[in-house]
């Protein structure tokens, strides 16, 4: 209820702002006298309609809006990213390119602000965490350039109909809080991919190790295009397959998701720096509100349950992938 | 309460360390870069109070109508209020970086091999992308 409440106020907050530009939404953008040589231009028909709220509106909406996605990101161990860019793309008058952009910094610094916290407590796993991050990586790089090229509307379907498929495979997954791991596979044996963590909730410590590394791998190829693409962190898909499939336990999949989020989003975000689609109007606002949510959400996910993560973390993406796939068909424009 | 055997590696505490130094200090560029660049001390590429006129555009049309810099292009742009702030958000991307080379000759004296190619190869690709040799067509 507090989730769904906190939601709400930081939505209704760009929503009032845009209600109040109004007249200002029918005109698209005209550029006249940029800052640094600038000369007029004629208006760009697939631009975003601009707004006429003040300036800081949006910067302030912003702060509020990440800071409580921060808290809720660490905790479902997902990225801010995917919760980020479907709604501050759908509430914010900035076009989804700057939103993608800010969205991978975002996702980035809510993991470099837990990262520290998760590796000390040993709830990310370093060892888990390298071979999969040289894959995610990698393919990151190809997904962001991928996804600079493609239209608005193909971005926000396909990542609307992502979040919605992984939604499905969560809800319906039997057994995950501890997966049973009959036997490791022989490259996570080799790569001594294992550990032993204090599971607080239950008093005790808990061994776990993993199987089916290579066909991980495989998936975490897909998951970095997907996540450079949409712009965002990727620990939507990495907790399904570090948890599911190679059954790390829920909550070391969850931490070593999120530490995982801080080099997987590094490659791709580099990407969208250096094709200029960073404003730090609205990164900077963004990025600071969301790296302080984070490091309270740390200090709560280590006494939390994981039955209860997994459930909030099913709720959140369900509303963030109906949202950007609404979009995206433009019937929830 | 934990033991021995729950304790994260040397490898994994260096990773942390750094990266929490790193974050704090990015973080704190970052906030003091952005009040510089609102309060207006150094001029704007682009003025903040022209920006909702911008950010609607794609990217691709904001960098042509604007000239705006692409790559490295905003380094020599840092005495501007807005690029000034890509230094903050530069260490916070290049932060991962730096902590791969500070767990690397960790995993050289543990000899492990496996981990210390994947690290290298790691660095490679994180520079790469950083490089901005990557360039994107326009959509």
């Amino acid at each position: 209820m507090i989730m769904l409440f906190a939601i709400t106020l930081g939505t209704a907050t760009a929503a009032f702002a845009a209600h109040d530009a109004a007249p200002g939404l029918a005109a698209a953008p005209t550029a006249t006298t940029p800052g640094h040589g600038g000369h007029a231009a004629a208006p760009m028909a697939s631009a975003v309609p601009e707004s006429t709220a003040p300036w800081w509106i949006w910067p302030l909406a912003l702060f509020i809006v990440t800071f409580i996605l921060g808290i809720l990101a660490v905790l479902g161990g997902v990225g801010g990213g995917v919760l980020f860019v479907p709604i501050v793309g759908g509430f914010f008058p900035f076009h989804i390119d700057f939103v993608r952009g800010a969205g991978l910094l975002v996702a980035l610094a809510g993991a470099l602000a837990a990262g520290p916290g998760l590796l000390k407590r040993n709830l990310a796993s370093l060892r888990l965490a390298i071979p999969v991050a040289l894959i995610a990586s990698s393919a990151a790089i190809g997904g962001a350039m991928i996804g600079l090229a493609l239209s608005a509307n193909v971005i926000n379907t396909l990542l609307g109909a992502t979040i919605l498929f992984i939604v499905v495979i969560m809800a319906t997954a039997k057994k995950s809080d501890f997966p049973v791991v009959p036997k490791p596979d022989a490259l996570s044996q080799s790569l001594g991919i294992m550990g032993i963590y204090r599971e607080e909730s239950l008093g005790k410590d808990v061994e776990w190790t993993v199987h089916k590394t290579p066909m991980g791998l495989a998936l975490f190829v897909v998951i970095g295009i997907m996540a450079g693409m949409f712009g965002l962190g990727a620990g939507w898909a990495n907790v399904p397959v570090l948890n599911l499939l190679m059954g790390a336990p829920l909550k070391i999949s969850v931490a070593t998701s999120k530490f995982l989020l801080s080099i997987t989003d590094t490659s791709a975000a580099w990407v969208y720096l250096n094709q200029g689609a960073v404003l730090p109007m609205i990164v900077v606002p963004s990025l600071v509100g969301i790296m302080l949510g984070s490091m309270i959400g740390v200090k709560i996910l280590a006494k939390s349950k994981p039955k209860a993560i997994k459930w909030m973390v099913i709720g959140l993406l369900l509303f963030a992938g109906l949202r950007s796939l609404l979009k995206g068909l433009e019937i929830w424009k | 309460m934990s033991n021995i055997k729950t304790q994260a590696s040397e490898e994994q505490l260096a990773y942390a360390g750094v990266l929490n130094i790193g974050m704090w200090l990015g973080l704190a560029i970052m906030v003091i870069t952005f009040f510089i660049y609102v309060s207006g001390v150094l001029p704007s590429f682009v003025p903040i109070s022209d920006l909702p006129k911008y950010w609607g555009l794609r990217v691709h049309d904001f960098n042509v109508k604007l000239h705006a810099p692409t790559g490295w292009g905003w380094a020599p742009l840092v005495g501007m209020g807005d690029y000034l702030n890509f230094i903050g958000i530069a260490m916070l991307s290049g932060l991962t970086i730096l902590c791969y080379m500070v767990i690397l000759p960790i995993l050289v004296r543990k000899k492990d091999t496996a981990y210390v190619v994947i690290a290298i190869a790691e660095i490679l690709v994180l520079s790469l992308a950083a490089s901005g040799l990557l360039k994107v067509g326009g959509h």
